[in-house]
């Protein structure tokens, strides 16, 4: 085990992260100003991946396929908004989870009819498909860079938004009082569309960035949505920066876990048992972290002012 | 018995459990004698529904993770039989019992949140099972493990064993009975009157003078070892186990027969999973892509049908009207 | 005659840079009735809520019986008879009347973890709760849902709830809150009833009730009491009359 290796599965570890952020960051806006819990963010992410995939074979270019994919998972995200969950808006969270549950049992079947049972591999353009040395000996995939490098710009556009914009300003006074929000003549209701259509394509975007590294497929929204759960769980539900804080520490560690418990654990167990421990135990990882830290913090890493709506 | 005859949810209710009875006996003669595992498949998951409603419905505890319990009672029986274990009177306990200190350790994590948190957490704490689940190498991993002997009971060489079918199928009918009837008493004793208590207002029961904490905790323990039975039915009804019995749309699927049939009424539970059964099984009989009815009718109930199939029931009693 | 006490000693709470109770001391002698006025925001309900446990102080003590109480929980709390009713009618809707009374009837015989008898036909809850239904005039309504009671009812079954915990010191926060006047003119006899049955502290808006039942009255300004005295110190206080009443002295006559 080298350095260059451990720091390698680091960056994997970011790369997931960075992921998870852009899930993460739509959950948790979306729940925080409209106070919807919504199962179905996971599919937007499955249909970015394949309109990502299709556009891409079709026109022979992932970058213009990406560039078509955000807005077309853009309309799909404005229209579920539309037709089925601003109803929800006023409903309780088991309805919300009911029904967008429902939701997800629809679009996974729905791709199925489109797209077919198998998933869709995407091909990578040659600029993005080498890797590049860094430091410390270290030689790591441009593509997964990119995703980085990506995420990072998304978090920090979220920030400037949110903070230090008109839209912004309406977004954390929708979620801070809504109904204050709404007799100084916001229209809550397109606020919220708004807001959902970021999340969307933040959601479409994740999955457009992970289809050429593990091809899209069905299912896989909801795998990694409840990582995503776990993520602004941890970081407290409503919370940007509790989001990414959580999603960097949740990604490192269950990339780190899969990569080197059964390692660790060989320190101090016998090699059979190290090897039927080290996965059930590296899949765990964080779901056990999630218990520790909610075990001190049941309101998450950074708990959200309360809310008088 | 007046009050009963006149309530039309109660009736419907007696002549769903004759026509239950009945099933064995009469859809083999009609030429359906596969609607027996239907109906049986139906009874595990209404004793599955019975117990998420006694948190659900009566605590207002919405967890979205009860089908780890099925895993867990499902796996526990499995891996004993995969081993040689057939005892039933060694795999139920044993597994009843595995169920109880796992929901306790979860229970005393997850309810010290609320709402949301408490339905993510309660998601994330299932799906580390089902990835538990899913790395036993040993057991077949992802693709399960196929079981050859179901539970047997005999004490000496004689007695009952699960692999007689008719045996089996009034056994669930037995349980699933037991099963309501103990929610009754529960539901109606001094800690079910606490229980309600916490869902209908958590802060004014601590305020006079009764710490909600450890009771949600039991009904949630009670809740998960009920679901552990069924998860021993299950897996003994289809001689199988996978990871797939605990992973989460089991357990969406679990609070959908709960609201279906009625929230926090005591055959609620049962309605819903017959009307969930029933539908899945009249859908995909008529289209591979069934989920695309399924599902927006799923959205039509959450949106529309409130009050479940026993609500609607109620709402023809003319006294309701 | 009641024997419990609270002695209270620089209790602190703030919300951010809001200071709700600063630096709260008092004692509630035994079976005294001791008011709590002040204009709106003075910080009376977080006082109650620090009391009852529904909030914990940054800092300061709560004694009750010479029993330091600061960290207990708001359940331990009522369990040992120092019991709170809420300015915003806190009741079990789809319970009946008289289930929302034996509910607290059961905390205060031992344990709740009866899981086969059923609660309902347990004259050791029946019995109780429908006398304490019978001092607040509610007996009539025990089987009608508490969410279909008129306000001034549930108001009543606000303090009926408290009151079958068998408390020793009851923390009554505005129990006359949105009540019309004949509801309230009922409510201050029964009040009136109760005193030196319990120890009571007293939070109301209602000028008349507390200049007529008060023992001593505490005038809270901004989280701080400015005046304790008896109800004719109070009347007669300059620093309350210019501080609280403001221009209107006459409100208090």
């Amino acid at each position: 085990m080298t350095t260059a290796f451990v720091l390698e599965q680091a960056l994997n570890g970011f790369q997931l992260g960075v992921l998870l952020f852009l899930l993460a960051a739509g959950l948790t806006l979306v729940f925080g100003i409209m106070d919807l819990v919504n199962l179905a963010h996971g599919s937007l992410y499955m249909v970015g991946a394949f309109f990502a995939a299709t556009f891409t074979l079709a026109l022979d270019s992932f970058f213009i396929g990406v560039l078509l994919a955000i807005p077309a998972t853009l309309i799909v995200g404005l229209v579920v908004e539309v037709v089925a969950l601003r109803t929800l808006y006023a409903r309780d969270h088991l309805d919300q989870v009911l029904a967008t549950f429902g939701l997800i049992l629809f679009f996974n079947e729905l791709v199925r009819v489109v797209w077919g049972p198998a998933g869709l591999s995407v091909p990578l353009p040659a600029v993005l498909n080498g890797s590049v040395q860094l430091p410390l000996g270290i030689t790591y995939s441009t593509y997964r860079l990119l995703i980085i490098a990506v995420g990072i710009a998304v978090a920090f556009g979220l920030y400037v938004l949110v903070s230090h914009t008109r839209i912004g300003m309406l977004i954390r006074a929708g979620a801070s009082n809504r109904t204050m929000a709404s007799a100084l003549g916001v229209n809550v209701g397109l606020l919220f569309t708004l807001v959902f259509g970021i999340g969307a394509v933040l959601a479409g975007l994740a999955g457009m960035l992970i289809a050429p590294i593990s091809q899209a497929s069905i299912g896989m929204g909801e795998q990694i949505l409840i990582l995503a759960f776990v993520v602004i769980v941890i970081g407290g539900i409503g919370s940007i920066r509790g989001a990414f804080i959580a999603a960097l520490l949740t990604g490192v560690i269950d990339t780190m876990g899969r990569a080197f418990l059964d390692e660790i654990l060989l320190l101090f167990m016998p090699v059979q048992a190290a090897e039927t421990a080290g996965p059930a135990l590296s899949s765990m990882l964080i779901y056990i972290l999630m218990a520790a830290i909610l075990f001190f913090r049941p309101q998450g890493l950074f708990p959200p002012r309360a809310r008088s709506a | 018995m007046k009050d009963i005859a006149r309530n039309p949810a109660a009736i419907a209710t007696f002549v769903l459990f004759v026509v239950i009875a009945l099933v064995p006996i009469v859809a083999p003669l009609i030429g359906y004698g596969f609607y027996v595992n239907v109906f049986a498949r139906i009874m595990i998951w209404s004793i599955a529904a019975v117990g998420l409603n006694l948190i659900m419905g009566y605590g207002g505890m919405v967890s979205f993770g009860h089908a780890a319990y099925l895993g867990i009672g499902g796996y526990t029986f499995g891996i004993l039989s995969y081993h040689g274990i057939d005892n039933g009177f060694i795999q139920w306990p044993l597994a009843l019992a595995i169920s109880a200190v796992v929901a306790f350790v979860f229970g005393a994590v997850s309810l010290r949140t609320r709402g949301v948190y408490f339905i993510m957490i309660t998601l994330a704490f299932a799906q580390m099972v089902f990835f538990l689940g899913a790395s036993l190498d040993q057991y077949g991993s992802n693709d399960g493990l196929i079981i050859y002997n179901r539970s047997t009971f005999d004490v000496g060489g004689v007695g009952p064993n699960l692999g007689d079918r008719v045996f089996f199928y009034y056994l669930l009918l037995a349980l699933l009975l037991l099963v309501i009837f103990i929610c009754w008493r529960i539901v109606n004793s001094r800690f079910g009157m606490v229980l309600r208590g916490t869902k209908s207002n958590e802060t004014r029961v601590h305020a006079i003078g009764i710490p909600a904490y450890r009771y949600r905790l039991v009904a949630f323990v009670i809740s998960g070892v009920i679901v552990g039975l069924a998860g021993i039915l299950m897996a003994n009804l289809e001689k199988f186990i996978s990871p797939d019995m605990m992973n989460w749309p089991r357990s969406g699927e679990l609070i959908f027969m709960v609201v279906l049939g009625g929230m926090g009424t005591l055959f609620g539970p049962v309605w819903g999973a017959l009307a969930f059964l029933l539908l899945a099984e009249i859908l995909s009989s008529f289209t591979e892509h069934w989920h695309l009815i399924f599902g927006p009718l799923l959205i039509l109930v959450v949106l529309f049908g409130r009050g479940g199939v026993l609500g609607f029931v109620e709402r023809l009693n003319p006294r309701h009207a | 005659m009641p024997e419990s006490r609270l002695e209270v000693e620089a209790l602190t709470k703030a919300f951010g840079g809001l200071v709700a109770a600063d630096a709260v001391s008092f004692e509630l002698e035994p079976g005294e009735l001791h008011a709590f006025i002040g204009p709106n925001g003075a910080g009376k309900t977080t006082l109650v809520n620090l009391l009852a446990g529904q909030l914990k102080a940054d800092t300061g003590s709560i004694k009750f019986d010479g029993v330091p109480i600061t960290n207990w929980s708001a359940a331990a709390r009522a369990r040992h008879g120092l019991v709170r009713s809420f300015q915003i009618t806190s009741i079990f809707r789809d319970f009946t009347v008289l289930d929302n009374v034996a509910l607290a009837g059961q905390s205060r015989q031992g344990h709740s973890f009866g899981f086969w008898r059923a609660a309902r036909n347990d004259p050791a809850l029946r019995d109780p709760a429908l006398r304490v239904l019978d001092q607040v005039g509610l007996a009539s309504r025990a089987d009608v849902p508490a969410g279909a009671l008129s306000h001034g009812e549930q108001r009543a079954l606000e303090i009926a709830i408290a009151l079958a915990t068998e408390p020793k010191i009851l923390l009554l926060d505005e129990p006359m809150a949105g009540m019309g006047p004949d509801d309230s003119e009922r409510m201050i006899a029964f009040l009136g009833r109760l005193k030196r049955r319990y120890t009571i502290m007293l939070v109301e808006h209602d000028m008349d009730a507390v200049f007529a039942l008060a023992d001593r009255i505490t005038v809270l300004v901004y989280g701080r009491p400015i005046a304790t005295g008896a109800p004719a110190e109070i009347r007669a206080n300059a620093k309350v009359r210019q501080a609280y009443l403001g221009d209107e002295e006459t409100a208090a006559a």
